[in-house]
Order: C-alpha cells, then structure tokens, then sequence
C-alpha cells in the first residue's frame, strides 16, 4: 500500500507542473503587456512597473519565482483588483464555491446510487426505461440551461424561493444553485450505479448467495453494492471537475460571490494574473481529488495496488 | 465500401438512431431554410418592437428580444452557428485523435507507453479553464474556438483508436503490407485508419455534443462568439437577463439547444448499439 501510495503522488506531481507551465506560458504568450492602456506612459514609469511586477526579468526566472511562490501558496499579485494578491481574492470566494460544491456532489451521490440501484433491480422494466430516459435528458442539458429555467419556475412564475444570492438569507437560497449543479451528476451517477450493478449481479460469487437462500436485500447491502460502487467512486474524480466548471456559471446566473464568478469577472477584465491563479488552483484541486480518489480504490479494491 | 452499406443498413433498423437522426436533420433543415424565408434579418434592430412574445404577424414566430430583433432569424442562425462549430472541432479532433492513437498503437512499445502516457497526464488537466485562458489571452476568434474545443476532445478518440490499432496490427492483411515494404506511416493513414471506421462513427458522434456543450458555455459566459453574431449559449444568457419580462427569450434557445444535444446524445447510444452488435457477432 505504501508503495502505492508513493507511485500515486509521484504520478501526480509532473501532472500538476505541466499544468503550470502550460498556463504560465499561455498567459507569457499573450501580445501586449498587462498595463498596455490608451493613455501613453514615460518610459520611466512603465519600466518601473515593469520592475515591480518583475516583469523585466527573462521569462525563466519569472517562471521560476512564480513557481517558487506557488509552492507558498502565494499567486502573486492582480493586476486589475489593485489591492489584493490572488491568493486573497481566491482565499475569501472559495469557501462560497466549496459550500454548493461540497452539497451538490453529496445530493448527486445519495440520489444517484439510490436511482440506480432500483433501476438496476427493475430492469428492462417500463420504470427502469423511464428513469433511463430521465437520466439521459439529466446528461444532456447543460447546467447554464437547467437553472434558469428553474429560476423561471420556482423564483420567478411561483416565487417560493429566492432567485438571487444577495438579497436573501439562510438555506433557502442555496437550494437552487445546488440542485442545478447536482441534477446533471445525479444522471451520471445513476447510469454508472445501474450499469456497474447488473455486472455484478450476474457474477458467480452472487449466483452463489442466492444459492445460500440469502434474500434480495441482503445480497445488494452485503455483497453487491461495494465492488458495484468502485466505477462510482472514480468517477468522483471527473464529477468534482463538472461541478468546479458548472459552478463557473452557476455563481453567474445567481450572483454568488464564489471563485468562478471571480473567475469570469477575471477573464473578462483579461486580470493574467488571477485567471492564471485560479487556473493553477483548480487544477491542483482536481489532481489533488484524483490522488484521494486513486488511493481510496487502492484501499478498497486490493486488486489495483498489486498491479 | 460493403462494410458501409452494411453499417448503413444497421442504422436504418435502429428506432433510436432513425428517429434522433429525423430529428436533428429536421432541425438542420429549417435553420438553413428558415432566415432565408423570414423577411427580418438577424441584426436589425426595431425600437417600435422590443420584447413582442411570440405572434404569427410578420413571420416573427419566436417574438423580439431586447433591442427588437427577430429572435426567430437569430435563433436559427445560433443553431447553424452552434452546428458548424460542433462539427468543425469534431473534424479537429478526429484528425488528431486517430493519427495519434494510430500511431501509438501501432508502433507500440515504450513510445506507446510514453504517448499513452502523456493522455493520461492530459486527462487530469482542468481543459475547460484552458480554453478560457486561451480565449482571455488572444482575441476571440471563430478560428480559435474551434481548434480549442478540438483540442480538448481528442483525448477519448486517442485512447479508443489505440485499443483496436492493437488488434488489427496483428492481422495478416498489415503483415502483408509490412512484407511488401509499405512505410509505416503509409500503413496507418491507408491500412488501419480505413479499419477504425466504425469506432470512429461512433466515437464522433459523442464528442459533437460534447463541443456543442463547450461552445455554448463559452458563448453563455460571453467569451465564445462575439455580438451581433450569435450561438444558442449567447441566446440562452440573453434570456436569463431578461427572464422577468420574457420567457421566451430563455425557453426557446434553452429548449432547442437540450433537443439538439440530447439527439446527438441518443444518436450515439444508438450507433453504439448498432456497431456493438455487429462486432459480436
């Protein structure tokens, strides 16, 4: 297991620097500077800017610095909120992002598994069609379809619950952003559920507790459901992703004040810095996700760390 | 080209694969159609006739956004936008993902293993914020939003291609090329690429909604086609600012874009099916 372990993190980290360089690069590529305006600057003045935002170094040691201060958690400064670094922006909108994320990704794992196993025991049956029916149209639609259409209909047309972040308070307007996030992975997991569940249904080793007289129930809690969950649970890892990029504009259409509305508002507002910043946080936020994921099913399934 | 005609014949007996088929060709048909027949255009904008809802009057059949355009000419030309784009990164990463899976399988080895590899590195990455990062960092252009989203989903056919490359190199017909001194590019792109053709079919079918999806986000948040050119995302975000005054700006595009998606959707289960069952066989 701790070899495992150790190959796991070791896979994870040229990952994770690719990641960097890639952006990092991108953003070096862009023609013109940051500070690029109508208004003509002196020469003094723009290479001190330049100086302050080491941007007069050669392209090596900025990359250098920038990793060195990533390392530390610090993305720099941005470029368009003057007076803050990145990492403080990121630091004051993602616990916002973590709530709907955290909620989302729980709501679409309970519904999900629990859709999937009765589909599953059902199949082929009219209901069984039905719930596949739903799933597909769940897979289908895009998140930035699903919640306004939900804000027409619950906050605007019957007006039960609030339509925007700002002017309310308490649990109620978390509902819909969370469930529009959610209804898309509540789809995928139930398919994954139901197709990983026949599988093993129809192994010998379940063959052999019907044998014993062991009832429907018992079989599915006992020794069908965890070797079934093992395609649920890598899926956790692309899940997290859908739910990062459906936050992005979940946050817009709300107005909630989380990393992807600083996101977009970033890329809008061309900040190189904090849209590099929030790039190089997710992706170490998915990698990071991945890492738990991979070790999770090593400790579940002994099968992947002899391999 | 019998294993084509054969295949055709497959889709044909398919309820799933005719009927989502019908579907999107009809679509297809009237976006063409439809902004040629209506006699508004999709940027003239009429200050007499901001947000009219829906009416049979003057041809305006989805009603008039904001700035009195006719959102039926706008709608159709979104979906022709939305159309072209999906199928223009589809081309895209076809190319890359059946040269480079080809390739890896064929030659196999360590530098299968190190291009494999180099996938599953990819894999990992947050593509989507790629693609906004390029977007940020060079002007927004047709162009480039297709090669991004192509880009992005040439992942999936990389692997697929790779797997049954594996198997057809072993076959006696590859052998045979091999004998004669055919090179090994000149095996891939004429001996095994022909081969993967089913794979293929299908594979391509799945990723179009894929970059349906992709364009539309980046078009919802502003950052995909630009104004007064317009695509289903940039329609939907326009009816979410005006969704107190007029649903219909929202419910259309909203509607048609899960229609179209959830075609392509059933259009690939369905060539799955069909495909599968004939390699079973």
């Amino acid at each position: 297991m701790l070899r495992y372990t150790l190959r796991r993190l070791l896979g994870a980290i040229p990952t994770l620097l690719l990641v960097i360089v890639l952006a990092f690069l991108l953003v070096h590529a862009a023609p013109g500077g940051p500070f690029d305006d109508q208004r003509v600057l002196p020469a003094e003045i723009e290479a001190n800017i330049a100086a302050a935002y080491h941007l007069d170094e050669p392209l090596h040691q900025q990359f250098l610095r920038y990793l060195g201060g990533v390392v530390r958690g610090d993305f720099g400064p941005s470029y368009s909120y003057r007076d803050y670094t990145v990492s403080e922006l990121i630091g004051r909108s993602f616990p916002i992002s973590l709530q709907l994320g955290v909620l989302a990704i729980l709501l679409a794992t309970t519904i999900g598994v629990m859709t999937g196993i009765v589909a599953a025991l059902r199949q082929n049956s009219p209901l069984d069609k039905v719930v596949m029916g739903f799933a597909m149209t769940g897979i289908s639609i895009p998140v930035f379809v699903i919640a306004p259409v939900l804000v027409l209909f619950f906050a605007v047309k019957l007006q039960w619950l609030p339509a925007s972040w700002t002017g309310s308070q308490g649990s109620s307007r978390l509902l819909l952003p969370v469930v529009s996030l959610a209804l898309p992975q509540i789809a995928y997991v139930a398919r994954l559920t139901r197709a990983s569940l026949i599988d093993v249904l129809s192994s010998d080793f379940i063959r052999t507790a019907r044998a014993q007289g062991l009832g429907t129930a018992t079989i599915i809690r006992y020794h069908a459901l965890k070797p079934a969950m093992l395609p649920v649970l890598s899926y956790m890892g692309p899940a997290v992703a859908a739910v990062l990029t459906g936050s992005v504009v979940v946050e817009e259409i709300f107005g909630i004040p989380g990393l992807g509305q600083l996101f977009v508002r970033g890329s809008l507002n061309r900040d190189y810095t904090l849209v590099l910043g929030v790039v190089v946080f997710y992706a170490s936020l998915i990698v990071a996700l991945n890492l738990i994921v991979d070790l999770l099913y090593g400790a579940i399934d002994p099968r992947i760390r002899r391999r | 080209m019998s294993t084509l005609a054969k295949a055709v014949a497959h889709m044909r007996s398919s309820k799933t694969v005719m009927m989502s088929g019908g579907t999107l060709c009809a679509i297809a048909l009237v976006a063409l159609i439809g902004p040629w027949v209506s006699p508004n255009d999709y940027m003239t904008t009429d200050f007499d006739r901001l947000l009219h809802s829906p009416t049979f009057n003057s041809m305006s059949l989805f009603g008039t956004d904001d700035l009195g355009r006719d959102l039926f000419v706008r709608t159709m030309l979104g979906v022709q936008v939305t159309l072209v784009v999906a199928i223009v990164a589809s081309v895209v990463s076809l190319v890359i993902g059946v040269l480079y899976g080809a390739t890896a399988g064929y030659v196999g080895g360590r530098v299968d293993a190190v291009m494999m590899r180099f996938v599953d590195t990819l894999y990992a990455m947050p593509f989507i914020f790629f693609v906004i990062l390029l977007l940020v960092v060079f002007e927004q252009n047709f162009l480039l939003i297709f090669v991004a989203i192509g880009a992005v989903n040439w992942l999936d056919m990389a692997r697929i291609v790779r797997g049954q490359t594996l198997s057809l190199r072993e076959r006696e017909f590859v052998d045979a090329a091999r004998l004669i001194g055919v090179s090994t590019p000149r095996i891939i792109i004429r001996h095994i690429a022909p081969n993967l053709l089913g794979v293929v079919i299908v594979y391509v079918t799945l990723t179009i909604p894929q970059a349906i999806l992709i364009e539309s986000f980046l078009s919802f948040l502003g950052l995909g086609i630009q104004e007064p050119q317009t695509s289903l995302g940039n329609l939907v975000s326009g009816g979410v600012l005006q969704i107190e005054n007029a649903s219909w700006m929202l419910l259309i595009p909203a509607t048609l874009l899960a229609v179209i998606l959830l075609c392509f959707n059933f259009l690939g289960d369905g060539m799955r099916d069909v495909f599968d069952a004939r390699r079973s066989r």
